[in-house]
């Protein structure tokens, strides 16, 4: 089960930097489940009908979702008609592509302009993973030499403020946090400390919620509206944390919270334990908003850029 | 709940109806409905493929080409089937051993399982047994925190663990301390974990074999995907689960996990999480599940909802007002819509409303429709007690105080006593004609239709 360490074939991947490794690393699950059945698939042998239909397989049970697969199939096909294609081995190679030109539009980091502060605010549904999220952004940006705050707006969630606190602690990082109240009131405060502190960069965690909730997707409206009031212009990212263990919905998610409030990036966390990472085929597909960071393990330097190419390679090399 | 699969497979159902002969043909095609939309909903692969071989043997065997009506026997067969998948009856607690019974809760990270133990206290303190909660999340920061602060808000009792401990330590304090204060049930919550995590499997093994929980309940997210079996089967094969808990089924227009989860594990859903609030677990009825999906509405499920929460005294006062047909008051008025928002909300009672009757309410916005009666019973707070006993007192100078007082204009406040005089007209009608039975075959005749569970 556990072969990550086992040696890739050469020659798959030219450039093998510390991070590939890694990330393949965390990817092992994925890469495992979906590449051993690629291999057995693409081992040689003629194109067939069964072959579609289990690449079809493959495809949904890695959560790419029935539209995408649709699309990656459709796509597979023409390029087997037009390169004329005959043997199972090629088509990995056509499918990657497709994969990866499906992908890569998505691959936009996250660049920090000269605002000052720089507010970004964190949003999500319950327990994808937005409080562990700030706490490796806070420890990135500070090794960035960059100077960070983190506003602990979700005064919802019992100890959802001294998660933070816990976090802002081990980062050194100051962590601004109101008894209870309105989170729009805290982050509020929090950008005006920022400001006079002259602080680089802030962290608003906001409470998890589910976008079917049509008075808790107006409520985060609100505290959008409120933060461009302390600081005009303000936040200059909104990242939506998506859980990658998450089926179709996060489709969904992406579509409910981009309509309440325009999300300008993507982070998907837990891609450690998924087998599949699937569903930002789907995303791509569906709404396609940059990812700007993938969670691959626990550990606070666990988070990473996207990189489609490396992704799509972790996914089929084995 | 679960609405992009009732919309889906409703289309399939519509189609089928219409159908005077069931071919291998149209058999075929309502199938690869049925297996697009399951997969859209994030139901497991295997579990899909399944479902649509039996769904299609039954589909083609005798009891279907000889009944009269074809398209509903095949209707019947998926209803049969889905009630199958997800497990044919409820399955309750079992609590029944010498106390304390242990309750032990493992999942994924993010999965729910805090709140979950939470509302499961509540729930458990309801049926009037003594519930101590107990936390061996010492990774997670403030986990513990978040567990002591939820058992605060509920008035249970909280073991005093802190993160510098150990699990296997917390437990024995724990089983130690409930022995010598009599508690009934200890629910015991664990740090989220991955199925792949050797060490972090290994530890949840450790403590359920020291513990000996009388129920090792497995937690998953009704969001998860296709991933969801591999989870389920890495912890199925690490501890002997005894049922399964499904959270924020509320956020899911899906909830593929909800048909999938009991046929990968083999194991119960026993609850499922539907609201944030600490209120909101409801056990699991596999049956009223199966006919929520399909469009069928789920009435008893609303009718035990409204025995819980609807105020009986308060009810029966509002009765004795109906039947004698006088003193129907404002303040009745604004109890009916107190009691409304008890249950839940106008969603929340949609939500379990056979299709036809909560497509008509889809016309109307349902939030709306919950901020309109907020509205209401604002303007009448905003009445004295006089007033509100006879509504008839309120005139230009008064509708003014009362318009300033609910900060809404005047013309509200006339829509308002507009609103409750056809009311009281009606409860006169009640009084006077045939009384309850009238109305309910006015309304039925107004569905077109036998509501489902009522023959």
């Amino acid at each position: 089960m556990f072969d990550f360490f086992k040696k890739n074939s050469p020659g798959s991947n030219p450039v093998k930097s510390s991070l590939t490794e890694r990330l393949k690393q965390g990817l092992s699950k994925t890469r495992q489940q979906f590449s051993s059945q690629l291999a057995s698939l693409f081992g040689g042998g003629k194109i067939d009908a069964d072959v579609y239909d289990e690449l079809e397989t493959i495809l949904l049970t890695s959560d790419v979702g029935v539209a995408a697969t649709q699309y990656l199939l459709d796509q597979l096909k023409q390029s087997v008609k037009r390169e004329n294609l005959q043997d199972t081995t090629e088509l990995k190679a056509a499918l990657k592509a497709a994969l990866l030109e499906l992908l890569t539009p998505l691959e936009y980091p996250l660049t920090i302009n000269e605002q000052k502060p720089f507010v970004i605010m964190m949003v999500g549904v319950n327990g994808a993973g937005k409080t562990t999220t700030i706490g490796k952004l806070a420890n990135l940006f500070q090794a960035q030499g960059k100077s960070v705050l983190i506003a602990a707006g979700d005064t919802f969630r019992a100890a959802a403020r001294e998660q933070l606190q816990v976090w802002g602690e081990r980062n050194n990082v100051h962590v601004v946090a109101a008894e209870s109240g309105d989170p729009a009131a805290v982050i509020f405060d929090a950008i005006n400390s920022a400001k006079a502190k002259n602080i680089d960069i802030v962290l608003a965690d906001t409470a998890g919620r589910l976008p079917t909730q049509m008075h808790l997707m107006d409520e985060i409206a609100k505290v959008k509206r409120v933060i461009d009031k302390a600081h005009a212009g303000a936040p200059h990212e909104i990242l939506l944390v998506l859980d990658a263990n998450t089926g179709q919905n996060a489709v969904m998610q992406v579509k409910a919270f981009d309509d309440a409030l325009k999300v300008s990036g993507l982070v998907l966390s837990k891609l450690d334990g998924s087998a599949k990472g699937g569903v930002i085929a789907a995303i791509a597909q569906a709404r396609p908003i940059p990812i700007r960071y993938i969670g691959i393990g626990e550990t606070m330097d666990d988070l990473r850029e996207f990189k489609a190419a490396d992704f799509v390679d972790a996914l089929f090399d084995a | 709940m679960l609405e992009n699969l009732t919309g889906r497979l409703q289309g399939v159902i519509k189609n089928l109806r219409g159908q005077a002969r069931m071919t291998e043909d149209n058999v075929a095609d309502a199938m690869r409905e049925v297996r697009m939309a399951l997969l859209e909903a994030d139901v497991a692969l295997p579990v899909v493929k399944e479902f649509i071989i039996n769904v299609k043997a039954r589909a083609q065997g005798q009891d279907v080409l000889q009944s009269l009506t074809p398209g509903q026997a095949v209707i019947q067969v998926v209803h049969d089937e889905l009630t199958a998948l997800m497990g044919k009856a409820n399955v309750a607690l079992n609590l029944a051993v010498v106390a304390p019974a242990i309750i032990l809760m493992a999942g994924l990270q993010g999965s729910g399982k805090t709140t979950t133990s939470a509302k499961l206290a509540k729930l458990l303190k309801e049926q009037k047994k003594k519930v101590l909660l107990a936390s061996a999340d010492v990774y997670r920061p403030a986990a513990i925190e978040q567990l002591k602060t939820l058992a605060k808000q509920l008035e249970v009792d909280c073991f005093d663990s802190n993160a510098s401990q150990k699990p296997c330590d917390i437990a024995a304090a724990t089983l130690d301390f409930a022995k010598r204060h009599f508690y009934d049930v200890i629910i015991f919550d664990t740090a989220g974990r991955l199925g792949i995590d050797e060490a972090m499997m290994a530890e949840i093994k450790a403590l359920h074999a020291q513990l000996n929980p009388v129920e090792t309940l497995f937690v998953v997210d009704a969001m998860q995907g296709q991933d969801a079996v591999n989870t389920a089967k890495a912890f199925g094969d690490t501890l002997p689960l005894s049922g399964v808990i499904l959270t924020k089924l509320d956020g899911d227009a899906r909830g593929g996990a909800a048909l999938s989860v009991r046929h990968i594990t083999g194991k119960p859903i026993k609850f499922i999480g539907v609201s944030e609030k600490v209120d909101g677990l409801e056990p699991f009825h596999p049956e009223r599940m199966a006919s929520r999906v399909l469009g069928m509405g789920d009435v008893l499920s609303l009718i035990e909802q409204a025995q819980k929460n609807v105020d009986i005294d308060e009810a029966k006062k509002l009765a004795e007002k109906i039947k004698s047909g006088k003193n129907f008051d404002l303040d009745d008025f604004k109890a009916q819509m107190v009691q409304m928002r008890n249950m839940g909300g106008m969603g929340a009672l949609m939500d379990k409303m056979p299709a036809q009757m909560s497509g008509m309410a889809a016309k109307m916005n349902t939030a709306d429709a919950e901020k309109s009666m907020r509205r209401i019973e604002g303007i009448i707070n905003s009445m004295t007690p006089l007033e509100r006993r006879k509504p008839e007192l309120i005139k230009a100078t008064r509708k003014r105080r009362i318009a300033m007082g609910s900060g809404v204009e005047v013309q509200e406040v006339n829509r308002v006593l507009n609103q409750f005089e056809e009311t009281q007209k009606m409860m006169k009608m009640f009084s006077k004609g045939g009384g309850m039975a009238k109305m309910m075959r006015g309304m039925q005749g107004m569905m077109g239709g036998k509501l489902p569970g009522m023959r």
